[in-house]
């Protein structure tokens, strides 16, 4: 087909076909943002729904009372899934972050493959069996079931996360400010530590957030290690209390008022991630 | 005196080497600073460098001009060895700042660039304060106490021209600069650990006109405490900043002498070409 200007003039219909076209990718990224809110918009609804009656002070304040007396809350839960994920973080932050930072900054050398496998199979364990490892390893040394060990299931869970993420927007800090670093003395640790690590500072704390959200609702590895507890208690080397895993008694037992506090539960631990990582990003934001 | 005319306290510095700095720009034969005796480099097996030999002045300003890829950035990264971070990098010959054998085993890079600072094509501070910019390098040292190092800061940020425009919002981040600035920051950061040599790669190619005279004026003002060194793409940048000129291509020195009279009466027929746009 010879024309004299044959990019100018297009076949009938092209002009209407690219308009239908554009339409409909448009609709569909639309339909696919839906799709991915609604899940969300769904549980946030329901939690409020059959969780907030039963939202009071009390629920935060309170122990739990035995079967069959009305009332009690969920205290010892709650701090319980702070001192766990708390183990959790302090275990898991400074390594992995420590670890991104190797794979990120050496990451041409033979190890760091290795320490990349690994830590992607890692991530592909089911939680379950972290929790099963860590009963092997900390549980039945010690004799007894701790938030310790609860604390180290969250950390193996917690590390892949924080390691690869790491590594990723350590990787995004543009070579310039590295050089710039090294031609003004500085030995190459010292570049790491106060130049790149700094400007990736907004990443990391967001790889943290991610990785210590998804381990606060963990309950199967806890069931095999931190156990839960009915009654008061913050020692490190005891049985304790969690959330997930009281959530978890509760939405199965027989009683219909502890299968509310069950929801309450839920909606608290909703809440909880989400205002410690608002608190966390608004903390770390612009330190400058 | 104005603190812009203090000389920077030398403490943990290395001393300058050299003939007492003649500050007057008419002695006749200043002493050579940098040295390099055929010298070569190579990318794995491809020759960038083959056999340079030249002199850079003290207390001047040396122009490194020639085509893209003749190796002009890569003869200024020797001197203060960035070339170490690019793998399979090999050297042969020698270099020298001062009595100092760059290339030798024995030489703590790290001093090195101490006594070598070093200005980027794109301006690159840190995405942190003003302040904490300048005070990086004085930090490195282990100048702690505030007053100290606020003095310095100072110092080093009123010889890059630079003081008057941000003295209000050095705790502002840097990266609010515009590139100008950003560009005599990265200038006052370099100064502040008080090198005897500066390298400039292109340091005014990604500025706008007004920006690059502030930065070239300011060359002509540092010239006086520093050896400086600039690779430029622009004959007339060379031609107005420079007191000699070396002219490179594809690895090898062509030329190398006064400016003056590179661009007026140069030996090399390649040179004058090169000069009056017949090719590069």
């Amino acid at each position: 087909m010879s024309r004299e200007r044959p990019d100018v003039v297009l076949p009938a219909g092209v002009h209407w076909r690219r308009r239908v076209a554009n339409r409909v990718a448009i609709g569909g990224c639309v339909l696919a943002t839906a799709l991915v809110v609604l899940p969300l918009g769904l549980l946030v609804l329901r939690l409020l729904e059959s969780g907030l009656h039963g939202l009071s002070l009390g629920f935060f304040l309170h122990m739990p009372k035995p079967v069959g007396e009305p009332g009690g809350g969920m205290a010892n839960a709650i701090v319980g899934t702070l001192i766990v994920v708390g183990i959790g973080a302090a275990i898991a932050v400074p390594v992995g972050v420590a670890a991104g930072v190797y794979l990120a900054e050496y990451g041409r050398e033979q190890l760091a493959n290795v320490v990349r496998y690994t830590a992607d199979v890692l991530a592909g364990a089911p939680s379950i069996v972290v929790g099963v490892a860590v009963f092997g390893l900390l549980v039945v040394p010690m004799g007894r079931f701790s938030a310790l060990a609860g604390g180290v299931a969250l950390a193996v869970l917690m590390l892949p996360t924080v390691v690869r993420a790491t590594e990723e927007v350590v990787r995004l800090v543009p070579a310039s400010y590295r050089q710039a670093a090294l031609a003004l003395g500085a030995p190459s640790w010292v570049a790491t530590l106060r130049v790149v690590l700094p400007a990736a500072r907004a990443g990391v704390t967001t790889a943290a957030l991610l990785a210590v959200a998804r381990a606060s609702g963990e309950t199967a590895p806890l069931l095999f290690t931190a156990l839960g507890n009915r009654f008061w208690s913050v020692h490190l080397d005891q049985p304790i209390a969690t959330l997930p895993v009281m959530i978890y008694d509760y939405a199965r037992a027989p009683y219909s008022d502890w299968n509310s506090q069950a929801w309450t539960g839920a909606l608290t631990l909703l809440v909880l991630v989400t205002v410690l990582s608002a608190l966390m990003r608004l903390a770390t934001r612009n330190i400058r | 005196m104005t603190p812009a005319e203090t000389p920077l306290i030398r403490t943990a510095m290395p001393a300058r080497h050299g003939a007492p700095s003649a500050d007057a720009d008419n002695t006749p034969e200043p002493a050579a600073h940098l040295a390099a005796r055929g010298f070569g480099l190579r990318y794995g097996t491809h020759p960038a460098l083959t056999d340079i030999s030249f002199e850079i002045p003290e207390h001047r300003v040396t122009a490194i001009i020639g085509p893209s890829g003749c190796g002009k950035s890569t003869l200024l990264r020797a001197f203060n060895r960035m070339n170490d971070l690019i793998p399979n990098v090999t050297t042969s010959g020698e270099l020298r700042v001062g009595a100092l054998d760059v290339n030798t085993p024995s030489t703590d890079v790290v001093s090195l660039r101490r006594r070598v600072g070093m200005v980027f094509q794109r301006p690159n501070p840190f995405p942190q304060s003003v302040f904490d910019n300048v005070a990086f390098g004085l930090r490195l040292l282990g100048l702690r106490q505030r007053a100290a190092l606020a003095e310095r800061v100072e110092t080093s940020l009123r010889r890059a021209a630079l003081w008057e425009e941000v003295k209000d919002r050095l705790d502002r981040s840097a990266l609010q600069l515009s590139g100008g600035q950003q560009q005599r920051l990265c200038i006052a950061r370099c100064l502040a650990v008080d090198p005897e040599v500066l390298l400039m790669d292109e340091p005014a190619s990604a500025l706008d006109p007004t920006s690059t005279a502030r930065v070239e004026e300011l060359v002509l003002e540092l010239k006086g405490r520093y050896t400086i060194v600039v690779v430029t793409h622009n004959m007339q940048q060379a031609a107005r900043i420079s007191d000699r000129t070396a002219f490179l291509m594809q690895g090898r020195l062509v030329e190398v002498g006064d400016t003056r009279r590179m661009f007026t009466n140069p030996k090399e027929k390649l040179t004058e070409d090169y000069i009056t746009g017949r090719f590069g």
